[in-house]
């Protein structure tokens, strides 16, 4: 097979950075992740890039190639067309490191805002039974490998266009997950509504698409759980009746989160 | 100058956030610790998010007949009974609960028809008795524990390397090591320290194993004093992608084989019957009539007279026989051989493997509903490692604990498909609450001596100031060759005598690894700290494979074929003697007659 012509994002933050050109040897088989290897090996030794399985099970080489969000081991260079050049930039959504790894540190300051899950109190766990069909759901949303990837494209958080927060769909797919495990006896519905800032997302798909577990987020995790939200607080007989049943449980507050320096 | 140093104190240092770290670091704080976690990857990144095909546990939910005493019978059977036979029995007794406990903490398995955890068969397992998420347990475990670990309050420090263990009159006293984003070093004074770093797999060319499996753990402790035993036991997995170029070595999952996958050679033939041990052969199936019997019953979730196939034999034997066939020349084009499911219903094999599915379809443009997977052994787990106490992960020496891969003794010779994750849980649980125990009875804070920091920080420093040094690029492919060629799955003397050889050499070019470019995440700087660590275990896997003059499990030499009575008496120890690597031997711990009785009946011993 011919050279693949790779055009690498190389910078540091508050720098303009700038795309180093490698002519890489493609053989069969070969995926984005791979010539950033060769590349690293010949020539560029610290060129920096995340990676760890290169089986599509950590989810931590995402990168954009060719503008789009992307798990590079997962990205075949036959995918292009001969010829084409392959530009890899880092996600952008995230402050950069340096080259292509980004800070994604905040998703997991996010994470730890989210009630854990609930099992129910008094009954023994020998007793506990669900069946295959009831947990289908849930496993879907257990796949995620957080690859950041749904966030990297959620124009809610890529734009920074809102002060307020928005966990990101990420983290609504880890909700839906515990909200709709048949045991669960949290209530992360206010936590939604207000922290999870779930109003901001205004399902563009934009994620579904991008998942490289292609867990269905807007259509199954997020849209059912906006339906739970508007039930509670926007459907006036509900509110009538927690207004008199005292309804809604206590909210979880954002934990400060302890900075590294 | 270690007060200029960014330093972070804790009771309990835990060092790799795999299910081993995690888990223990979970226990360690529950016991009121406070606890740090360094790891050199993102949270949820570490190896453990690998494994796919189950966590072995005798809840009997699949047959009513398994128990800890079978479990422990093929635990110990499948290690050529060279295992810690406590370690074995504890491992066997509470890996049900441990299992139990992630379910309390939210993990998801799969169910049986009565809604209970569901559980598969394995190599080398009497009984169905992998509790499992499909092929993707490992990630339903960790993203478990590691929910768990940060709402338990365990405070995490994401995409450090350690690089020096501090020791003085009281033993392991803490952790130097740097901040991968930005090179700055880090001090970890701690009452006392826990290795949960996995494995070893990068010393080799073909491995299933990540870039971060490069035997820190290992180098550390034997650094620090402690022993390492039996490190001759590399485990090949039979099953490793053999094309495209890329993903050699990648995992393809022992759950294919578990569901009733079979491996062919290029002439078709289904060459497992031939490599039976006889002293097992009546466990199996004996025509391909009962296995497909056996499948069937597996699949419709009834119970079975028929035994289970040929391919399900352990893992050490099926890594032979590929082998075997490969080299006499009934391998296919790319050197691997043939598994093959798509016997079965397209739509079983969606379920039940799906990213073994989505994996051959993405990267190898193969459709296993439809037909073959190619497949060829590749390095997989280290049974031998850091000697340790099995009631509390305690090292020989003080104040160090570890848990996990790291550790020798559990697995003996030979470890089984999905006592990994039981492993990692089981004595993750029993070091994390050593290492908090041992805290508690420390009462100063503790002392990391600068001398040592200055001199951990001039070992950072070098490889950057250097020019005109070694590369640690070509250096560590030049030991993967090495390893790969003349330290693989069947050895002989001279080979080994050359591995050495050639071992030696590399650690003398080692200490002029030189790096170019910033501090800034920088991967040629960050791998020679790892090629260094891959340097001692390669020694240490070498020497020990050459002072054993028998086979036994994944140890197999061709000038001594034979298992040797008075071997399987003795661990392999290796020590630290100033510079230099010390190999002896030491008697195994005496199994009790009490378990010696559960393992006789099968004609164990």
């Amino acid at each position: 097979m011919a050279d693949v012509r790779m055009l690498v994002f190389r910078g540091v933050p508050d720098e303009p950075g700038s795309f180093a050109e490698f002519d890489v040897p493609a053989e069969e088989g070969m995926v984005v992740l791979d010539a950033l290897h060769w590349i690293q090996a010949n020539g560029a030794p610290d060129l920096a890039v995340r990676w760890n399985c290169k089986a599509a099970k950590c989810g931590s080489c995402g990168a954009e190639v060719n503008g789009r969000p992307r798990l590079t081991c997962k990205t075949r260079l036959s995918d292009f067309a001969p010829g084409e050049d392959i530009t890899v930039e880092p996600m952008r959504a995230f402050p950069l490191i340096r080259d292509l790894v980004t800070d994604v540190s905040w998703n997991y300051e996010v994470n730890r805002s989210i009630p854990a899950f609930a099992p129910p109190e008094g009954v023994p766990q020998s007793e506990w039974r669900w069946q295959q069909e009831d947990i289908e759901r849930v496993q879907e949303f257990r796949k995620c490998i957080e690859c950041f990837l749904c966030q990297d494209v959620c124009h809610v958080l890529r734009n920074h266009e809102i002060e307020n927060p928005f966990i990101g769909p990420r983290f609504l797919v880890r909700v839906a997950g515990l909200e709709m495990h048949p045991l669960d006896q949290g209530d992360r519905v206010d936590y939604l509504k207000d922290e999870g800032g779930i109003g901001y997302c205004n399902i563009t798909k934009c994620c579904t698409e991008v998942c490289p577990e292609h867990i269905k987020i807007t259509d199954n995790a997020i849209i059912p759980l906006k339906e739970r939200v508007a039930d509670r607080h926007y459907d006036p007989i509900q509110k009538v009746w927690r207004k008199l049943t005292g309804g809604g449980k206590k909210r979880t507050p954002l934990p400060v989160v302890e900075r590294r320096d | 100058m270690i007060d200029r140093l960014e330093t972070h104190p804790h009771d309990v240092l835990v060092i790799g956030a795999g299910g081993a770290g995690l888990r223990a670091a979970i226990e360690a704080v529950g016991a009121g610790a406070s606890v740090g976690l360094v790891c050199k990857s993102l949270l949820g990144k570490a190896h453990t998010v690998m494994a796919e095909g189950g966590v072995a546990a005798a809840l009997a939910h699949v047959d009513e007949r398994d128990s800890w005493e079978t479990h422990f019978r093929d635990t110990m059977l499948g290690g050529k009974l060279l295992n810690n036979s406590r370690m074995a029995q504890l491992h066997a007794q509470e890996a049900p609960d441990r299992v139990r406990e992630l379910e309390h903490w939210g993990a998801v398995f799969d169910r049986t028809r009565d809604g209970r955890i569901l559980q598969r068969p394995f190599g080398g397992h009497s009984h169905p008795r992998l509790a499992h998420v499909g092929d993707r347990t490992g990630l339903e475990m960790i993203r478990t524990l590691q929910d768990r670990a940060v709402a338990a309050g365990v405070t995490v420090y994401m995409e450090a390397t350690v690089t020096h263990l501090a020791t003085g009159a009281a033993g392991v006293t803490g952790a130097f090591g740097y901040w991968r984003a930005d090179g700055r070093p880090v001090v970890f004074p701690a009452k006392a320290t826990l290795l949960a770093t996995g494995g070893i797999g990068k010393a080799y060319e073909v491995t299933s194993n990540s870039w971060e499996y490069s035997g820190d753990g290992h180098a550390l402790a034997y650094r620090a004093g402690a022993e390492l035993i039996d490190m001759e036991f590399v485990q090949f997995h039979p099953t490793g992608m053999v094309w495209p170029p890329g993903v050699r070595g990648l995992l393809v999952t022992e759950a294919v084989r578990g569901e009733g996958g079979i491996l062919r050679n290029s002439l078709g033939e289904r060459f497992m019957w031939k490599y039976l041990p006889e002293d097992r052969r009546h466990e199996y199936a004996a025509t391909d009539q009962e296995a497909r019997e056996w499948v069937e019953a597996l699949g419709a979730g009834r119970s079975t007279e028929a035994r289970r196939p040929p391919e399900l034999s352990t893992r050490d034997n099926v890594s032979r026989a590929i082998y075997i066939e490969v080299r006499e020349g009934r391998g296919s084009t790319h050197g691997g051989v043939f598994l093959d499911i798509s016997y079965l219903p397209a739509d079983l094999v969606r379920r039940k493997l799906p990213s073994m599915l989505e994996q051959f379809k993405e990267l190898a443009d193969v459709d296993i509903t439809t037909g073959p997977m190619e497949v060829g052994p590749t390095v997989h787990y280290v049974m031998g490692g850091i000697r340790v106490h099995p009631e509390t992960g305690a090292a020989t020496v003080q104040g160090l604990f570890a848990a996990g891969e790291v550790t020798g003794g559990m697995h003996g010779a030979n470890r089984l498909g999905g006592n990994s994750l039981s492993d990692l849980l089981v004595f993750g649980q029993r070091a994390g609450a050593g290492a908090a125990a041992h805290a508690a009875r420390v009462p100063d804070a503790p002392y990391v001596d600068p001398v040592q920091v200055r001199e951990a920080q001039r070992e950072l420093d070098r490889p950057l100031g250097a020019t005109d040094g070694e590369d640690p690029y070509r250096l560590r492919d030049e030991l993967q060759a090495t390893m790969q060629s003349l330290v693989g799955i069947f050895r002989v003397k001279a080979d080994l005598d050359e591995a050495l050889r050639r071992i030696l050499a590399i650690r003398a070019r080692a200490g002029r690894l030189c790096a170019s470019g910033p501090r800034l995440f920088n991967p040629g700087w960050n791998l020679v700290f790892e090629v260094h660590n891959m340097i001692d275990v390669s020694e240490a896997i070498t020497r020990s494979a050459l002072q054993r003059a028998e086979s036994r499990g994944a140890h197999s030499r061709l000038d001594f074929p034979e298992a040797d009575r008075k071997w399987g008496g003795l661990n392999s120890v290796v020590t630290r003697d100033g510079e230099r690597m010390r190999v002896t031997t030491a008697k195994l711990p005496k199994i009790p007659d009490e378990l010696r009785e559960i393992i006789q009946p099968l004609g164990g011993a």
